[in-house]
């Protein structure tokens, strides 16, 4: 009896934790997004990018953050998500907001199976020259095959249809910012199933010993290209995402600096954590919007020392480091 | 040929340096073997022989009467050749359920899975609780392994491996850096390992041998210098030469 | 024939001038195990010096070589004590953004005080017009940046090989750990390598700025060109540097001469075949 006690306090405890968590975030996005629109109603198309930009941070965590691989060329899978929603719209007529996203999420998987066979042939200092050098590739193809992407002019005359037929992609961006959300939502809830999947569990225990993994039957390499996949999907939303709302795609997509920025919002939210995905974006792209606009010349010599400003005194990201503040409190109040 | 597990004129040499030198054994299933040998003898290199993750310069490996020499160490695992580890590899953010977990969703090709918790998979954490139990480790579960003792943690690697349901286990020295008052716990866990099951432990704490092995093994200079009961060992002339004479003269019994 | 000779002369030309940036990166990368992004932000900073003196204080070629290594060593060596010192021994990931931090900082203060145009450093009279080798003319500047790199690889073979502090210096790269025991003084030896790695880049940022045109980016575009240079040729090793140095100069030389309109494409392909090909180095000791 008492074994089958234990089994239940087992199966039971660590579960109902997860689903408070799951309800919480989705709570949190929700009350975040209606207060960014009733706060900020002629500012929706900046909402609108930072959503798009937090499903890229999203899926470089996935990468970075639970598989434990650095990589500076995380926007090349944002990016051909990007260029494939655009594309559709642009050149093959297809309008449907639904398709082109879906577009964009198979480009971007595509894009991520791409980069992964590539990366993930190198280790260490290897590794991470790849991923940038794998950026740089992105960005001259996408320059070059200017009769397909508009080169360095952008990729104009992207026209998404209403979505459900109904709602129009207005001047305001009311309908790309709810449609936005909408698709954070459902991404946060699916990445919230995949992380405690077995799956999930795996690539935990990859990103701290490979080598023990492998000792345990299973290859490492296989499920970091499965994420990888899964990680470009993801990207390739938010690529699409961009596209549709703001009805261009710009070079910018593919760049090295979007990488960077990527793995600089990520590490200032904080690796490993959905949440800290998410807060690091808001966080960086609001700060972004207020200083680039006060003094544009001195953005780059801001992110740089912001940068170095956690690694020395946040190295957990504001996330991470307030979530570990906060438990060593409630530990000591027990 | 009835043999579970075989290895034949296993060879190893890193340059001119013969590290492992023609090494055959045999197990069959149940067998509890002990493999022992002074520092440098060549075990760690057998090891990483055996379980595919050196590969051999000459020689054979066979599990089950299938060759297993060209297979990686993924393919040996997932064939039933498991080890521990001598220094504990655990995921330190993990907890022993999750560990166990993970090992059975492997086992039974479930660690791809996309959705579902395990902690909701009846089966799964049947046998999870079923091992941490058996193993002491039930109160554990939910601790994060960085907050376990040592001790606790060389149980859990047991587990671990366990829960790969192996054919043949080698136990990379399971007690070393153990505190004498927790070496009953292993101890009794390496009694209670199942029957069926071919044991090779490499140990240097000849208690724990004497007490575990029904035959034992040494290694010296890459060569083996004696296979047989645990009674003889330490009247064997070329057993007591290679602990007790210069290690010089060891390497060259072979 | 022709068109041969000048690919061959320029290829060289850029190879050593890679080689003078890269191999301090190689050797202090070898040697405190840290992931430096930031190395190309040094040897641009010696190339806006160098303009800075040549151009607007109108001195001499010499007097801006010298100024810019000397000023770029003395801008480095707070940066080293501040920041650096703190990631050694750091996971890859804090190196990185640690790194590419500083980068992203100087890149907006050159940005800020320089502004965003391109800087050219003019030459020394005898460096300029080209040198008749009877069957063919060559620019008399190349010749001085393949001089140059030759000079730089000697030199540092000699320091590395037969002196006492490439002893040090070789021991601290094997095992800095064991060399501390036995009495070298690791932070003495990581101080100078560090200086005179950053000196080297500056230097090399200077002369090579008629192939590598000093400008704010500089620091990002050829980031991966030195980076490359290090993981293809094994960290530490000069003669790995050596050959990864010739063989991208190479790529990129005649990508540019042939295929001017896909040349960049071709040369980021390559650093991912010649990756995938060799992963671990041409050395095949990269850690």
């Amino acid at each position: 009896m008492t074994v089958a006690m234990n089994n239940e306090t087992i199966i039971n405890r660590p579960r109902s934790g997860a689903l408070k968590w799951d309800l919480i975030g989705i709570i949190v996005i929700v009350v975040c997004a209606a207060l960014g629109y009733v706060l900020f109603p002629d500012n929706l198309a900046l909402l609108t990018r930072i959503l798009a930009v937090a499903l890229l941070v999203l899926s470089l965590d996935l990468v970075t953050g639970y598989c434990g691989v650095a990589t500076l060329g995380h926007a090349a899978l944002f990016g051909s998500g990007a260029y494939a929603a655009g594309i559709l719209s642009a050149h093959f007529g297809i309008n449907n907001p639904f398709l082109m996203t879906f577009g964009g999420i198979i480009a971007g998987a595509i894009a991520g199976l791409f980069c992964a066979v590539i990366m993930l042939r190198a280790h260490g200092l290897p590794q991470l020259v790849l991923s940038i050098a794998l950026i740089y590739l992105f960005h001259e193809f996408a320059n070059k095959a200017s009769s397909w992407t508009g080169g360095s002019d952008g990729l104009a005359g992207i026209m998404p249809g209403p979505v459900f037929g109904l709602y129009e992609f207005d001047l305001f961006g009311h309908t790309a910012y709810f449609f936005g959300v909408a698709l954070l939502l459902i991404v946060f809830v699916l990445l919230r199933i995949l992380l405690r999947s077995p799956f999930g569990l795996l690539c935990r225990g990859i990103r701290e010993d490979p080598l023990r993994i492998r000792a345990m039957g299973a290859s490492p390499k296989t499920a970091l290209v499965k994420m990888y996949v899964i990680s470009g999907a993801v990207a390739g939303t938010g690529g699409a995402l961009s596209a549709i709302s703001t009805q261009v795609v710009a070079l910018d997509a593919l760049s090295f600096t979007q990488s960077a920025e990527a793995l600089v919002m990520l590490v200032l939210g904080g690796t490993g954590s959905l949440f800290g995905a998410i807060a690091g974006t808001l966080i960086f792209m609001l700060f972004e919007d207020y200083v680039s606009a006060a003094n544009p010349f001195h953005w780059l010599t801001m992110v740089g020392a912001l940068l170095i400003a956690v690694v020395l005194f946040a190295p957990k990201g504001i996330y991470g480091t307030a979530v570990a503040r906060f438990s060593r409190r409630g530990e000591g109040s027990q | 040929m009835s043999a579970l597990f075989e290895v034949t004129n296993l060879k190893r040499s890193f340059g001119g340096l013969v590290v492992t030198n023609n090494v055959s054994l045999s197990m069959a299933p149940g067998d509890r073997v002990a493999l022992i040998g002074p520092n440098g003898a060549g075990k760690t290199t057998f090891v990483n022989l055996v379980t595919g993750t050196l590969p051999p310069s000459s020689g054979e490996v066979r599990l089950g009467g299938e060759t297993i020499t060209r297979i990686n160490a993924i393919g040996r695992v997932r064939r039933g050749l498991v080890r521990s580890f001598q220094v504990t590899r655990l995921f330190q953010d993990m907890t022993p359920a999750e560990h166990v977990g993970l090992a059975v969703l492997q086992r039974d090709g479930r660690a791809g899975r996309l959705f579902g918790n395990f902690l909701s998979m009846p089966d799964v954490m049947a046998e999870v609780s079923g091992l941490l139990e058996k193993l002491g480790l039930a109160e554990l579960s939910h601790r994060k392994v960085s907050e376990t003792a040592y001790g606790q943690q060389r149980l859990l690697e047991i587990a671990l491996a366990l829960a790969l349901k192996p054919k043949v286990l080698l136990l990379d020295e399971p007690a070393a850096g153990v505190p004498q008052s927790d070496t009953g716990l292993i101890e009794q866990a390496l009694d209670d390992l199942p029957k069926d099951l071919a044991v090779l432990m490499i140990e240097h704490d000849m208690d724990l041998v004497f007490r575990f092995a029904k035959r034992v093994i040494v290694l010296a200079g890459g060569s083996i210098i004696f296979d047989g009961l645990p009674a003889d060992v330490t009247k064997d002339a070329r057993v007591r030469e290679a602990y007790l004479g210069s290690y010089a003269n060891a390497s060259h019994v072979a | 024939m022709q068109t041969v000779f000048s690919i061959a002369i320029d290829a060289l030309a850029y190879g050593m001038v890679l080689f003078v940036i890269s191999i301090g990166l190689s050797v202090t990368m070898g040697l405190m195990r840290v992931v430096n992004l930031a190395h190309g932000a040094f040897a641009m900073i010696g190339g806006y010096i160098a303009s800075y003196v040549a151009r607007d204080l109108g001195m001499g070629y010499a007097a801006a070589v010298i100024a810019a290594v000397v000023i770029t060593i003395v801008i480095a060596i707070p940066i080293e004590r501040l920041l650096y010192r703190r990631i050694y021994g750091q996971p890859e990931l804090t190196q990185v953004l640690m790194t590419i931090g500083i980068t992203f900082c100087i890149i907006g203060i050159a940005n800020y005080v320089m502004g965003p145009t391109l800087k050219t450093i003019p030459l020394a009279g005898p460096l300029q017009g080209s040198a008749d080798l009877g069957f063919r003319a060559i620019s008399i500047h190349r010749l001085f940046a393949i001089i140059c790199g030759l000079v730089v690889a000697l030199g540092l073979w000699l320091v590395i090989e037969k002196t006492s502090f490439g002893v040090k210096l070789r021991a601290s790269v094997d095992n800095a750990a064991m060399a501390a025991a036995l009495g070298v003084r690791t932070e003495f030896v990581y101080a100078v390598s560090f200086a005179v790695a950053v000196g080297l880049a500056a230097f090399g940022g200077v002369v090579g700025a008629e192939l590598l045109p000093v400008e704010p980016y500089y620091a990002l575009r050829y980031m991966v060109t030195f980076l490359v240079v290090v993981s293809v040729g094994g960290a530490g090793s000069i003669p790995g540097a050596l050959i990864a140095c010739l063989v991208l100069g190479a790529i990129d030389t005649t990508g540019r001469y042939l295929m001017p309109e896909f040349g960049e494409f071709f040369f980021y392909l390559a650093v991912i075949a010649i990756i995938c090909v060799f992963p671990r180095g041409f050395a095949g000791r990269v850690t």
